[in-house]
C-alpha cells in the first residue's frame, strides 16, 4: 500500500519500528496498571472511601504488587476443560488488544533520534476498518473461554457477550460511517487532519452519542457488564480462570477500555489536535506537545467509563438488547441519511445556509405535527389493548366452545376434573351415596 | 510474469499455508465446534492474503464479515448439535470415503491444471495501475459498486433482507394477548395469590447448607416455602436437630 498520501509511512528503519511496537506495548501495560489504580481510587471517592492508598505514593503502585500476586497464584483448570482451546482463548483476548493500537495516531511528524517519524506505529487506507476487524476477533477470545470452560455459567456468559458484542458492533460501524463521510478517508491520519477547523463530535453529534454508547457496550464495561454479572453468572466467561490467564483477561479489558478511548478521540475530538484555548498558541500543533493532548482527552474518556460504573445499575438483558437493535441502530441509519442528503445538498447543489436552514425549519414542523398525530394513535391502541384483555378476562371459561374441547385463553381459569381413581375410597362411598 | 519480492513469498507460503491446515483442520475434526474454529483461521488467513495483495478493503471485510459468520455458525453448532458432540466414525455408506478422496484429489488437480494453463500467458497490468485508476483501492472499488455493479449491488442486498425477514417469519409467534407491561406484572404479583419476592433460601441453618435443610422461622420453627416442590412431595427433606437449636441458643446467652 504505498498511495501517495501515505508516504511518510512505512519508510521507517526497521529499529524505529520496534521502538515504536515496543513503545506502544509499554504504554498499554502502564495505562492498564494506573486504569485500574485510577478506577478503584476514583470509585472510592465517590462512594466516601479512600481506596488503595498504601503500597508506593498514593498507592499507585497497588496493580502493579496485584499483578504479582495474581500470576504467582495457584492455577486451577477444570477437568471438563477443553484443554486447547481453553489455552488459547486468553491468549486470542490478549493478543487481539494489543493489535488494534497499531492505527493509532499520538501525534504529528517528531523527530526520534534524527529519524523524521509520524507518532503513530502505521496508517492505511482502512485503519478504522482494521480496529473494527481486530475488536471481532477479540471476541473469539472471551465465546472461547466461554465455551472452553466446560461449565455453564461461562458458557452463557460467553453467548451473552457474543451476542452483546455483535449487536453493539454493528451501531459502532455505523457511527463510523458519518465520520466516514466527512473525512472523506478512513484512514486514521486522514480522519485527523479533517478536523482541523472543528471537531467532528461537535458537527456530527449524534454519531459521537451512538460511539459513546456502543462503546461501553462493546467492552462489557458496566451498566452494560452482562457477560459477567456476578449477581447472575458468578464470573461470566472468565469464572473457571485463575492465575496468570485471568490476568490476561483483566488485562484485555483494561486495553480495550483504553483502545475505544482512543479511537473515539481519533474519530471524534480531534485526536492529537490541541483543544480550542491551547490551539491558539502557535507550536500547539507540533513537536511532542500533542501526545500530552491526547493523552488527556483519552483519560476523560476512561473517567467516564468509572463514573458511569460508579452511577448506574446494570441493565436487564431484554433491555439492553432491545436498545441496541431498536433505538441505537435504527437511529443511527436516520442520521446517516440526513448526513448523506446534507453532504449530496452540499456538493452538487447550490443551497445557500438560508435556505438549509429554511428546509431544516420545515423538516422540524412536520415531525412535531406528526409525533402529535402519532401520541393519538397511540392512546388509542393502549385503550385498546385494555379492552381486550379485560375482554377475554372476564368471559368465563367454557371447555367445549364451538363444540370442541379447548384449552383456556391467558387470563381463564380452567375448571378443575377430577378422576373418581384420585378421590380416597371413603368420599366415593359419600358421593355415590 | 511479474517479480515477486521476498517479504510478498514469505507471507504468502505462510498464510496460504495455515489458511489450507485451516481447511484441512474442518474436515478432518471429529467436534463440529473444532471445525468451526478452524474455518476462523482460514477466514482470517485469506484476508491476510488479500491485504498482500493490494486490497486492504477487501482483506479488513472478510475479517469483519467472516469472524461474525463463524460466530453464527459457532452458536449453531451449540444450539442444533450440542455442546459436546462430535462425529460417529461407522461409515453409513461403504466406501465413500474412499470414493470423496479420490474424486477430491481429482478436481483439485483439474482446478490447478486449467487455472495455471490458462494464466501462463497472461500478462498481469499491475496492482499499482489497478488501484491508481480512483485514487485508491477503496475509491476505486465504491466507484465500480455505485456505477456498473449498482443493480447487482441492490439485488444482493434485497436478497439478504429477505432473508433475514425470512429468519423473523418463522421465529414469529402469534400472541394471544397483549404483552402484559411491567407495572401490570407487578400489580399481579402483589395481589396473586403467590409469594410477592423471592423465597427464603433453604440452608441458612448453620450446620448444613444443602438445599433439602429448610431454612428456620424466628420461633425455632422450619418453614415449609424454604424447601423445593419436589423434595418435599419425595419426602427427603432433612428434619430439623433440635439440639442444634438449643446449642444456638445457648451460645447466643439463652436470649430468643
Amino acid at each position: 500500500m504505498t498511495g501517495s498520501q501515505f508516504g511518510v509511512f512505512g519508510i521507517d528503519p526497521w529499529w524505529l519500528v520496534l521502538l515504536k511496537a515496543l513503545a506502544i506495548f509499554v504504554m498499554l501495560v502502564l495505562l492498564t496498571l494506573f486504569t485500574i489504580w485510577w478506577e478503584r481510587r476514583v470509585v472510592s471517592r465517590m462512594q466516601n472511601r479512600i481506596g488503595p492508598n498504601r503500597v508506593g505514593p498514593f498507592g499507585l503502585l497497588q496493580s502493579l504488587m496485584d499483578g504479582f500476586k495474581l500470576a504467582l497464584k495457584e492455577e486451577i483448570i477444570p477437568k471438563a476443560a477443553h484443554v486447547g482451546v481453553y489455552w488459547i482463548a486468553p491468549v486470542i483476548s490478549a493478543t487481539a488488544a494489543f493489535l488494534a493500537f497499531a492505527v493509532i495516531p499520538f501525534g504529528p511528524t517528531v523527530s526520534i533520534f534524527g529519524v523524521e517519524t509520524p507518532l503513530q506505529l502505521t496508517d492505511f487506507p482502512v485503519s478504522v476498518l482494521y480496529v473494527l476487524a481486530i475488536a471481532s476477533i477479540g471476541i473469539y477470545g472471551i465465546v472461547l473461554a466461554g465455551w472452553s470452560s466446560g461449565s455453564t455459567y461461562p458458557l452463557l456468559g460467553g453467548l451473552r457477550s457474543s451476542a452483546q458484542m455483535i449487536s453493539y458492533e454493528i451501531a459502532m460501524g455505523m457511527s463510523f460511517v458519518a465520520v466516514f463521510l466527512y473525512a472523506g478517508s478512513m484512514s486514521t491520519s486522514e480522519i485527523i487532519t479533517a478536523q482541523e477547523p472543528i471537531w467532528f463530535a461537535v458537527i456530527l453529534l449524534p454519531s459521537f452519542l451512538i460511539y459513546v454508547t456502543s462503546m461501553v457496550g462493546e467492552t462489557n464495561r458496566a451498566p452494560f457488564d452482562l457477560p459477567e454479572a456476578e449477581g447472575e453468572l458468578v464470573g461470566g466467561f472468565h469464572t473457571e480462570y485463575s492465575s496468570l490467564k485471568f490476568a490476561m483477561f483483566f488485562l484485555a479489558e483494561y486495553i480495550n477500555m483504553v483502545t475505544v478511548s482512543a479511537l473515539a478521540t481519533t474519530l471524534f475530538l480531534g485526536g492529537w489536535l490541541a483543544p480550542w484555548p491551547i490551539s491558539l498558541w502557535e507550536s500547539a500543533n507540533t513537536g511532542w506537545w500533542p501526545l500530552l493532548w491526547w493523552l488527556i482527552k483519552v483519560q476523560i474518556f476512561i473517567f467516564v467509563f468509572i463514573w458511569l460504573r460508579a452511577t448506574l445499575p446494570r441493565l436487564r438483558y431484554d433491555q439492553f438488547m432491545k436498545f441496541g437493535w431498536k433505538v441505537l441502530i435504527p437511529a443511527s441509519i436516520v442520521w446517516i441519511m440526513i448526513v448523506a442528503a446534507a453532504r449530496v445538498l452540499r456538493n452538487d447543489i447550490e443551497l445557500s445556509n438560508r435556505q438549509l436552514l429554511i428546509a431544516g425549519a420545515i423538516v422540524i414542523a412536520v415531525l412535531l405535527v406528526g409525533s402529535w398525530f402519532a401520541q393519538g394513535a397511540l392512546d388509542r391502541r393502549e385503550a385498546a389493548r385494555k379492552f381486550i384483555r379485560d375482554e377475554i378476562e372476564s368471559r368465563p371459561f367454557e371447555p367445549m366452545a364451538g363444540g370442541f374441547p379447548v384449552p383456556p385463553m391467558p387470563g381463564q381459569q380452567a375448571v378443575l376434573t377430577t378422576r373418581r381413581s384420585t378421590i380416597p375410597v371413603v368420599q366415593q362411598e359419600a358421593i355415590d351415596g | 510474469m511479474t517479480e515477486v519480492n521476498l517479504g510478498e513469498e514469505i507471507v504468502f507460503w505462510f498464510s496460504g499455508g495455515l489458511a489450507v491446515l485451516g481447511a484441512l483442520g474442518l474436515i478432518l475434526s471429529r467436534k463440529a465446534v473444532h471445525s468451526a474454529l478452524w474455518v476462523a483461521l482460514t477466514m482470517i488467513n485469506l484476508a491476510v492474503l488479500y491485504v498482500a495483495n493490494s486490497a486492504p478493503f477487501l482483506g479488513m471485510v472478510q475479517v469483519v464479515v467472516y469472524t461474525g459468520a463463524v460466530m453464527m455458525l459457532f452458536l449453531f453448532v451449540l444450539m442444533v448439535v450440542g455442546v459436546d458432540s462430535s462425529d460417529s466414525l461407522i461409515e453409513t455408506l461403504k466406501g465413500q470415503r474412499l470414493v470423496a478422496i479420490v474424486l477430491a484429489v481429482g478436481l483439485a488437480i483439474l482446478l490447478v491444471a486449467g487455472i495455471g494453463a490458462g494464466l501462463t500467458d497472461v500478462v498481469p497490468v499491475g496492482l499499482d495501475e489497478a488501484n491508481g485508476v480512483d485514487g485508491g483501492n477503496v475509491q476505486g472499488i465504491a466507484r465500480l459498486l455505485f456505477t456498473d455493479y449498482l443493480v447487482a449491488f441492490e439485488v444482493t442486498s434485497a436478497l439478504l433482507i429477505t432473508a433475514a425477514l425470512g429468519a423473523m417469519v418463522l421465529a414469529h409467534r402469534e400472541r394471544w394477548l397483549p404483552r402484559a407491561s411491567q407495572e401490570e406484572l407487578s400489580k399481579a404479583r402483589f395481589t396473586g395469590t403467590g409469594h410477592p419476592g423471592n423465597l427464603p433460601s433453604s440452608g441458612t441453618y448453620a450446620r448444613h447448607n444443602a438445599v433439602d435443610t429448610p431454612a428456620l422461622l424466628p420461633d425455632g420453627s422450619p418453614s415449609a416455602q424454604s424447601i423445593p416442590g419436589p423434595l418435599v412431595a419425595r419426602g427427603d427433606v432433612r428434619p430439623v436437630d433440635h439440639h442444634d437449636v438449643e446449642q444456638i441458643e445457648s451460645l447466643d446467652g439463652g436470649s430468643k
